[in-house]
């Protein structure tokens, strides 16, 4: 790979240590992938976690004098103090970790939102422009549905990009791997924003290989909300970081500007029956439920909207706990929605993810209702069970302790 | 000792590591290896069951999110149950940076003849920055180590 005399100045070390450490995990992976030289970025969202091994990166780059050149967005981790009002008091290591992760990102020059959607608020990217995006369920819409162009990136090397201001040149920056190989023909009904995380965690399940798949039989465009559910699902069933739909994605205006020239590699068709037996398979059976969780990824103003004014002028019946960003706490407060769902007694949770492990120990073998199936694919390690409904018919779930149909 | 086969192969992230090959099928997420045992949990991967401590790990390439690769690496580290080097057929971006940052050996483009005669056991010399892999077999450690 070709560097500049900066960048080699930063490899070498003449920038501090903590630019040297970030530039030989770039350098590193820009040769596994034969990329040729590195281009600057202009924005960055790191999946800050609070897990060990986030830690130990974020508190290593930033003790070795590193600091971000472009301030990344991150994800979610905890709110701690309303946890500890709400939930429970988090043991020892845990919060500490927390604290540490908070701290570190801090000083490394992040923006602090704890938000998994900088796709929608504070961190949207324009078409074509060149970014470090390492929230799974955000890198197929900045890809996607808005046009910029990002790569799978870990939460170390958009850490790294933050901190150079550049990515190796590699994969999903270049046009000619931004192409569709694959060609899924829709023929079942989709309409709604489940429907759209049935389609998302469908596709995986019908097709491993990692080639782009371009939808067709697509003739309304989703929500904002419906493409991210999709992208989340394709990335938690599978690990897709792009797709194109013929009429309505950018780099899709037909089929085949979709393919570019690509020689079609294999076609899947997509049926009812087939989200039929994902709604089966995922979606869990009726019966008693204890708590609701919502927002995975986190919930929009309009998906709040939606909970507030079914829970108008009612309780909920059980625990439910509405995750969302800081921002559209704030303004579900002014909206209004906030003290509906307080007098519902529900909670809104702001800058907290439901993967954080000790935050929702009491769930710990409970039945739940959620309208995230990759809510219900992760929360598996934290032996909660779940019925995966639409966001609607899972909150009158939680206002009855129990899931009808 | 000059008999030891030799073989070219691509360093990503440099290092010297050695110990004796573990060879997957699947690709692995270290989030789904037990950090205390470096026994491998996830239900069906070719590993379930066997534990990645110590050993050259050859696979095809890596999977998992954008952070559960990174603290399951770690946290194998920290208990010193991680690989001593791996060697992959195709770079996957979240491994690559994952490995390079955490420090461990990693090397691909290993030339076909090395897989022909690879085998659970063996004992291979992984020179992340000679670029080089030394196979012993593990039949000529044997007849090494009789009297």
């Amino acid at each position: 790979m070709e560097l500049t005399s900066v960048e080699r100045d930063m490899l070498a070390g003449k920038h501090g240590e903590g630019s040297a450490l970030a530039m030989k995990v770039q350098v590193g992976t820009g040769k596994a992938f034969y990329a040729r030289r590195m281009v600057p970025i202009t924005r960055a969202h790191v999946a800050l976690s609070a897990q060990e091994g986030d830690v130990y990166w974020v508190t290593k780059l930033v003790d070795a004098g590193a600091r971000c050149v472009i301030s990344p967005t991150v994800n979610p981790s905890m709110d701690l103090k309303y946890v500890d009002e709400h939930v429970h008091s988090l043991a020892g290591e845990g919060r500490d970790r927390v604290a540490a992760a908070n701290d570190a990102y801090r000083r490394i020059g992040a923006t602090m939102t704890l938000s998994c959607t900088p796709e929608l608020e504070k961190n949207v990217p324009a078409f074509g422009e060149v970014v470090a995006f390492s929230e799974s369920s955000a890198t197929p819409y900045v890809n996607s549905v808005l046009g910029a162009r990002t790569n799978r990136e870990s939460s170390i090397s958009a850490l790294c990009a933050a901190v150079t201001g550049r990515v190796p040149e590699y994969g999903l920056l270049l046009d000619e791997n931004r192409r569709g190989e694959v060609l899924v023909e829709v023929e079942a009904k989709v309409e709604d924003d489940f429907d759209w995380s049935l389609l998302g965690w469908a596709f995986p399940m019908k097709y491993k290989g990692c080639e782009i798949p371009v939808f067709t039989g697509i003739t309304e465009r989703p929500t904002p909300e419906g493409f991210v559910q999709f992208g989340a699902e394709l990335a938690t069933s599978g690990a897709v970081a792009m797709y194109h739909i013929v009429g309505i994605t950018p780099e899709a205006p037909t089929l085949d500007a979709a393919l570019g020239g690509n020689a079609v590699k294999a076609r899947v068709t997509i049926t009812d029956a087939d989200l039929d037996r994902i709604r089966e398979e995922v979606c869990g059976q009726p019966g008693k439920i204890e708590f609701a969780m919502f927002g995975c990824p986190h919930l929009s103003i309009r998906q709040v909207a939606e909970i507030a004014a079914i829970a108008d002028g009612r309780r909920f019946a059980v625990d439910a706990w509405v995750l969302t960003s800081s921002l559209t706490k704030e303004l579900a407060e002014r909206m209004g929605y906030l003290s509906i769902i307080r007098r519902a007694g529900g909670h809104i949770v702001a800058d907290t993810c439901m993967d954080m492990p000790g935050c929702w120990d009491f769930a710990f073998n409970k039945s739940g209702v959620t309208e995230s199936p990759k809510c219900a694919y992760y929360s598996q390690v934290y032996g909660q069970r779940y019925a995966v409904r639409p966001l609607a018919q899972a909150v009158e779930a939680a206002l009855t302790g129990e899931v009808v149909k | 000792m000059n008999s030891d086969p030799e073989y070219t192969c691509r360093s990503i992230s440099e290092g010297l590591g050695e110990g004796d090959v573990i060879l997957s099928k699947d690709a692995l997420c270290f989030a789904l290896v037990e950090a205390e045992t470096g026994v491998v949990l996830e239900k069906g991967h070719d590993l379930q069951g066997k534990s990645v401590a110590g050993k050259v790990l050859v696979m095809p390439t890596g999977k998992g999110s954008s952070v559960v690769q990174a603290d399951g690496l770690y946290r194998l580290i920290t208990h010193e149950k991680a690989p001593t080097a791996v060697i992959i057929e195709q770079p996957e971006p979240v491994l690559v940076s994952t490995i390079i940052a955490m420090e461990v050996p990693l090397v691909d483009t290993v030339e076909p003849a090395f897989y022909e005669a690879v085998a659970d056991g063996d004992h291979v010399v992984v020179d992340a920055v000679g670029e080089k892999l030394v196979l012993r077999k593990r039949s000529a450690r044997h007849t090494e180590v009789k009297p």
